[in-house]
């Protein structure tokens, strides 16, 4: 029956009233230390912001709640827009060029670097945030500073990791209890689920949080790299190779369909149960644990970071959504308190917390909210941004590093390969002509 | 009697103004007149093109304006070669999708050419594929040839029990094409059976019933009576399908976004890919660029080639 009375919509309403209450002192778990910035905001100010769509329902909710707090505290219209994962870029450089439109836009962990000159200096910003929440973790440092400096140029509100999403039944199943972090047992794994008919599978299609998630950990974690220190190409090595035959031998484990999957691919094979391991951000375990359907799922699911290989560390970047304000825009200030209000811990943990961590936090004091405690399945995504990589590891990020993800530089060798297009040698030659183009 | 002068009448008209003679003389109303559609077409064709053309001999990128660089871009283009399978996908997929949406056409359009029971709903309904928003049948065709939840692999495995494992349809880079190609006849079906019928009707009866006097077979009147008056018509629309499908865009890239490893690219979609998402602006305007020769080509052969009057009216070549 779903008939829903007035009182029942009374109660509905003071329980909504009691969680939001809750959120806000769970908030104060937060430590913080005192730390001041002065802005003063501009007479009339209004600001228009533009960040990529939601993947799990409340990051839009309270992202949007937060905003409005904003504007009721300070009487600065805001307005923001959503624009689809492919298009924000695209239109963050059209606001960059023509000197128009959004103010601030939220847009990905590249973005700032690309269009730094355009952009105004967030150090206040930054060095207040990281004072009163304890400091940035290193991703948060890495994307938030230009190059070779101590300017900030962006401020990152989080990033989403994609580590080991498994079925716990069937790794146990056939003899496991965790997952091995060593390449070879981490093939054994894979082959004995495969014969037990609960095969794993990982995107290496065009996806571009998935494909390009998995293929740099496979080469990263074999110790090899696109770039070096200095933004030479580096990818024709033997380490590479060898990655790549250990792929050959991987892929033969997938699930049938991999060389096609986009990002949701994986995501609906496993709800489905026809993946039993893959990888992914906390949205899969989000959606199972929502959906009654999947439940069941959700409760045999658990996550383990990537096998760290030769390299000793989970070898995974985070996907990040990094924050920058424009010179165009006529309310500097106001921008940057905007930015500020949002990372503040009232605003901050309630969006956190309410996503399950799907944007995983940049200040080292979020590690104590509450929402890691909430479910210990969660764990693994607290340190997301503590990882050491980034898209075009080990150089600097910049256009060419962009460039080499979007244009999927590293997923089509690692495709190529598995697909027998080419042997492992051609691929990464092809790869290291390819990536040659970027980096020039 | 006083004899008043009558003013005498003069017959002189006044001289009209220049402006009157500007506006009155035909040159100067046909220029008047075209100047709107010609500044429509500079403002959205011309400059577009003429801007894409340029872009394709610079180094630009997305949030970076670039310089003149010559020919840099198409040489390296000329030694890529995802470049060139997607030339040649394109070709391929073009020839591949006319033939099978002409072979196929033409035969629903002479189903339809019939006297057939509530022949209006039927017509109606042969062009739903078309009126469909492309990307809707292009998410449907994506469900179709999804790994595991295809309803062909459902039908064929789980009901039917004729195979042990599912189709793959975009995992390898034949089946992706073809199904692709599939997926394009699909659509373009109706177009090709609705233009043709119309061409079809324009053919008087009594040409028909002439040569069935003379004793014809069925298919001498398709040979000797339909096929020639139904040239120029498919001339046309030939030429039509042609670019549409030469210039697809939005199947494969809803459906494979050029995937498995790049092997369904089309011209159209790898200079989106690479000009879009790869920041490589000038590299896709150069791709666009690469486009125009086949299209000018594919246009003159099918024009010539189809609508030459010896085939229209058994004359001899002029």
């Amino acid at each position: 029956m779903h008939i829903i009375t007035r009182r029942d919509t009374l109660k509905l309403g003071a329980g909504a009233i009691a969680a939001a209450a809750m959120a806000r002192e769970a908030a104060a778990q937060i430590p913080a230390s005192d730390a001041t910035l002065n802005l003063p905001i501009e007479n009339g100010a209004s600001l228009r912001i533009l960040r990529p769509a939601r993947f799990v329902e409340p990051d839009e909710v309270l992202f949007r709640e937060n905003t409005a707090k904003f504007t009721q505290q300070t009487g600065v219209q805001v307005r923001v827009d959503f624009v689809g994962w492919e298009d924000i870029r695209a239109q963050t450089a059209v606001t960059a060029n023509t000197g128009t439109g959004p103010d601030v836009v939220v847009g990905w962990a590249e973005d700032p670097h690309i269009f730094a000159d355009k952009l105004i200096e967030l150090t206040d910003v930054a060095e207040y945030l990281g004072k009163r929440y304890g400091g940035w973790k290193f991703l948060g440092e890495k994307f938030g500073k230009r190059h070779g400096t101590n300017n900030w140029i962006g401020i990152p509100f989080g990033g989403t990791s994609g580590p080991v999403v498994y079925r716990e039944s069937a790794v146990r199943e056939v003899g496991y209890n965790e997952i091995p972090t060593d390449h070879e047992r981490y093939l054994d794994l894979c082959r004995k689920l495969k014969a037990a008919n609960k095969p794993p599978g990982f995107a290496l299609g065009n996806a571009v949080g998935d494909g390009n998630g998995f293929a740099n950990w496979l080469i990263w974690s074999h110790g090899g790299f696109l770039v070096d220190e200095d933004g030479k190409v580096a990818i024709n090595q033997p380490q590479t190779v060898e990655a790549l035959k250990y792929l050959q031998e991987l892929y033969k484990t997938f699930v049938s369909g991999t060389l096609s999957w986009g990002d949701p691919s994986n995501n609906r094979a496993y709800a489905a149960q026809e993946c039993f391991l893959t990888a992914n951000g906390v949205s899969l375990y989000f959606a199972l644990k929502n959906d009654p359907a999947t439940a069941a799922i959700a409760a045999d699911t658990n996550h383990a970071p990537l096998p760290s290989g030769r390299i000793g560390s989970p070898p995974q970047s985070a996907l990040t959504i990094n924050a920058m304000v424009f010179r165009h825009t006529r309310f500097p200030n106001a921008a940057k308190a905007w930015l500020t209000f949002m990372m503040e811990r009232e605003q901050y943990d309630p969006w956190l917390s309410r996503c399950l961590g799907y944007w995983s936090h940049p200040l080292n004091a979020y590690d104590k909210s509450a929402v890691w405690e909430s479910d210990p399945k969660l764990a693994v995504f607290r340190d997301s941004m503590n990882n050491r990589f980034w898209n075009g590891w080990k150089g600097p990020i910049n256009q060419a590093a962009a460039a080499a993800t979007a244009e999927y530089v590293m997923v089509q060798m690692c495709a190529s390969v598995a697909s027998g297009q080419q042997t492992p040698e051609a691929a990464a030659r092809e790869a290291e002509r390819r990536a040659r183009r970027y980096y020039r | 009697m006083s004899v008043t002068a009558t003013a005498a009448w003069k017959n002189t008209r006044q001289e009209p103004g220049w402006l009157v003679r500007l506006f009155d003389s035909k040159p100067f109303l046909v220029f008047i007149c075209m100047l709107p559609a010609v500044g429509l077409l500079t403002v959205f064709l011309t400059y577009p093109l003429g801007l894409g053309i340029w872009l394709a001999f610079t180094d630009t990128m997305i949030g970076r304006g670039g310089s003149w660089v010559g020919l840099e871009n198409f040489e390296y283009l000329a030694e890529d070669p995802v470049f060139w399978s997607s030339v040649f996908y394109s070709v391929f997929y073009t020839a591949v999708a006319t033939i099978g949406k002409f072979a196929l056409g033409l035969w629903l359009a002479l189903l339809l050419n019939q006297h057939l029971p509530f022949k209006s709903l039927l017509r109606a309904i042969v062009l739903l594929p078309w009126i469909t928003p492309t990307v809707l049948s292009a998410i449907a065709f994506w469900w179709i040839y999804d790994p595991q939840f295809s309803i062909v692999s459902y039908i064929v495995v789980d009901v039917l029990g004729l195979r042990d494992t599912y189709f793959d349809f975009l995992g390898s880079a034949w089946p992706a094409r073809w199904s692709l190609i599939a997926a394009n006849i699909w659509r373009g079906i109706p177009f090709v059976a609705i233009c043709l019928l119309a061409g079809l009707q324009t053919i008087s009866p009594s040409l028909y019933e002439a040569a069935l006097l003379d004793g014809a077979t069925p298919w001498q009147r398709f040979t000797q009576i339909t096929v020639p008056l139904l040239m120029p018509i498919l001339a046309i629309v030939m030429t039509f399908s042609i670019i549409f499908t030469f210039t697809d865009f939005q199947l494969v890239y809803a459906i494979t976004r050029g995937g498995p490893v790049n092997s369904t690219h089309l011209m159209a979609t790898l200079a989106f890919q690479r000009g879009i998402p790869g920041g490589q602006l000038a590299e896709g305007a150069a791709i666009a660029v690469s486009m125009i020769p086949f299209l000018v080509f594919a246009t003159l052969f099918t024009y010539f080639g189809m609508a030459r009057r010896k085939w229209q009216q058994g004359e001899g070549n002029d």
